[in-house]
């Protein structure tokens, strides 16, 4: 290591990061799964769990075989700007040891690694679930409608295609949104507004379902069941993107819950005011759109810009998916779009609008006297939406003319689970 | 009077809801049921092994009618749950000997409507 001091490792931080990894798996299965579940018709439930749950195996292991290089690995040339290099495939220099970047490089500099108190290894598993989420969010938009082996391949293209280079524009070092300054604590515009686009893309190119265009919600004790599971597994999301377990995770902590709160209590109110009661799904829609709302914000705004974010994202997201989506007629199956672009899209802005300096010196936003922060933020959000939207169709046209992307009318009548697993979730019989 | 029963897919429920409504057909008790005819049902497996239900979910309506509304009400079924495909379903029209409206004791066809 020459000269460089060698790097200081944390117990404690490195406690944190491993158990915020597994509350971040715990939000795709069982929380996501059963949030989008609960919000299909029972004769498609198994294939949504089936699909979250093979989300969380495959990207598992295309992670740490090629995602987490190609995403957070040091980039070469121009192009590395905007995907990383395969330095880092199958782990090779990801050392459990340290958190430096090239464990052999004489010049190590601590300002390199990823959160420089936990080996970069432990940043890898808790980043692998980050990169197995965000497949999983798109679900909700073509729901009730592909084949699985199409969407096998989507999982798997989309992941390298799509995610990987934006975790690494925005996110990594070499990043160009990083080197912008964009602001996302954890994955407003990487995991949310992401998904969110894409799934928009899915539900543009695969149109609407047969015989309907309206969520078929089979089971909604499980919907909310599901979003508190997001709720719980959130705090690992957020408060762990601190990468350490000091005073900024606990301020993550506090407006990640304070957010959320707030956009349940705002849905609920849009509902009570708009169709005369609140309902269930209402109040779990608003809690996951302001955890998607505070996730950029999480560890650069007060509880006071946590407030705003929250109340105010659940005004839009309703606005969106109860006024603007039934206009234009697309069949967003459980609203990915709605809630997570949407949502996403107003926490990035957020951020750039609430970032104030005394939670976090790296960032700080145009009421804390930062204005160009805020168009930061807008460039940021216009670069991955075009990115993701136009390559998200390519890869949809590349699948559909191969082996096809949607089910056959016949299967999708009789249903996903019967006709892409042989396996029904429910019998009435016995 | 007759009793009216049909086995429709249970996806053209909401259809065949339609037009019984545009045919002034209101009243309608439906269930879940399992079942098939000539379409040949898919199978399940568990942990490899084939298992034999092979029985399709489809969806049963019960429409008690006078005797002037049989023809409407079985043209109604057949517009909202016919494609043309296998799977369709059946109707099947039975006589009706008596109705009572248990609210006011009311009988035979009054009680019907």
């Amino acid at each position: 290591m020459g000269t460089t001091p060698a790097p200081q490792l944390n117990d404690g931080d490195i406690s944190w990061v491993l158990a915020s990894s597994a509350l971040v798996l715990a939000m795709t299965a069982p929380g996501l799964a059963l949030f989008y579940g609960g919000m299909v018709r029972r004769k498609n439930v198994n294939s949504i769990l089936m699909q979250c749950f093979m989300c969380l195996a495959i990207v598992s292991v295309l992670w740490v075989v090629i995602g987490y290089s190609l995403a957070f690995g040091p980039g070469h040339g121009w192009i590395g700007q905007f995907v990383g290099g395969l330095d880092w495939f199958m782990l090779h220099n990801v050392s459990m040891y340290t958190p430096d970047h090239w464990t052999s490089d004489p010049k190590w500099d601590p300002t390199t690694s990823y959160g420089g108190t936990v080996p970069n290894q432990c940043y890898m598993i808790f980043q692998c679930m980050f990169a197995v989420i965000t497949p999983a969010l798109v679900i909700g938009s073509f729901a009730e409608r592909v084949k699985f082996s199409a969407w096998v391949w989507f999982t798997v293209i989309w992941l390298l295609v799509v995610y990987c280079p934006v975790a690494h524009m925005v996110w990594s070092h070499d990043g160009i949104e990083n080197k912008w300054g964009v602001l996302d604590f954890a994955g407003g515009t990487v995991v949310h507004m992401n998904a969110g686009i894409a799934g928009l893309a899915t539900a543009l190119y695969l149109g609407k379902r047969l015989g309907t265009d309206k969520p078929g919600m089979h089971n909604v004790p499980f919907v909310m069941i599901g979003a508190s599971l997001l709720w719980f597994g959130w705090f690992g999301f957020n408060a762990g993107s601190a990468i350490s377990a000091g005073a900024l995770a606990t301020s993550a902590f506090v407006v990640t819950n304070t957010a959320t709160a707030a956009a349940a209590i705002s849905w609920a109110a849009c509902e009570w005011i708009f169709t005369g009661k609140p309902t269930l799904v209402g109040a779990c829609s608003g809690a996951v759109a302001g955890l998607v709302a505070i996730t950029p914000a999480s560890g650069f705004v007060d509880v006071g810009g946590s407030l705003w974010i929250g109340f105010l994202v659940s005004v839009f997201c309703y606005c969106m998916v109860a006024f603007v989506k039934p206009k234009f007629g697309y069949d967003d199956t459980l609203d990915a779009f709605g809630v997570h672009y949407i949502g996403g899209l107003w926490g990035a802005l957020a951020t750039g609008l609430f970032a104030v300096k005394v939670v976090n010196s790296g960032g700080s936003g145009v009421f804390d006297g930062n204005a160009g922060q805020f168009m930061t933020q807008a460039k940021g959000c216009l670069v991955t939406t075009c990115y993701t939207f136009i390559v998200t169709l390519i890869i949809c046209f590349i699948i559909d003319k191969t082996i096809g992307m949607r089910a056959s009318a016949e299967d999708e009548v009789i249903g996903l689970d019967l006709s892409q697993h042989h396996e029904r979730a429910y019998t009435i019989l016995d | 009077m007759k009793l009216v029963i049909a086995i429709v897919q249970p996806y053209k429920l909401e259809d065949v809801k339609q037009e019984l409504y545009a045919a002034n057909v209101n009243l309608i008790t439906v269930s879940e049921v399992l079942g098939h005819g000539r379409q040949v049902g898919v199978d399940e497996y568990y942990r490899g092994v084939k298992e034999t239900g092979n029985l399709l979910r489809k969806v049963r309506l019960e429409i008690a009618v006078n005797e002037d509304f049989v023809e409407p009400t079985i043209k109604a079924i057949i517009k909202g749950a016919r494609t043309g495909k296998i799977g369709d379903g059946k109707i099947f029209v039975l006589d009706l000997p008596r109705c009572i409206r248990i609210r006011t004791g009311e009988e035979g066809s009054k009680a019907i409507g």
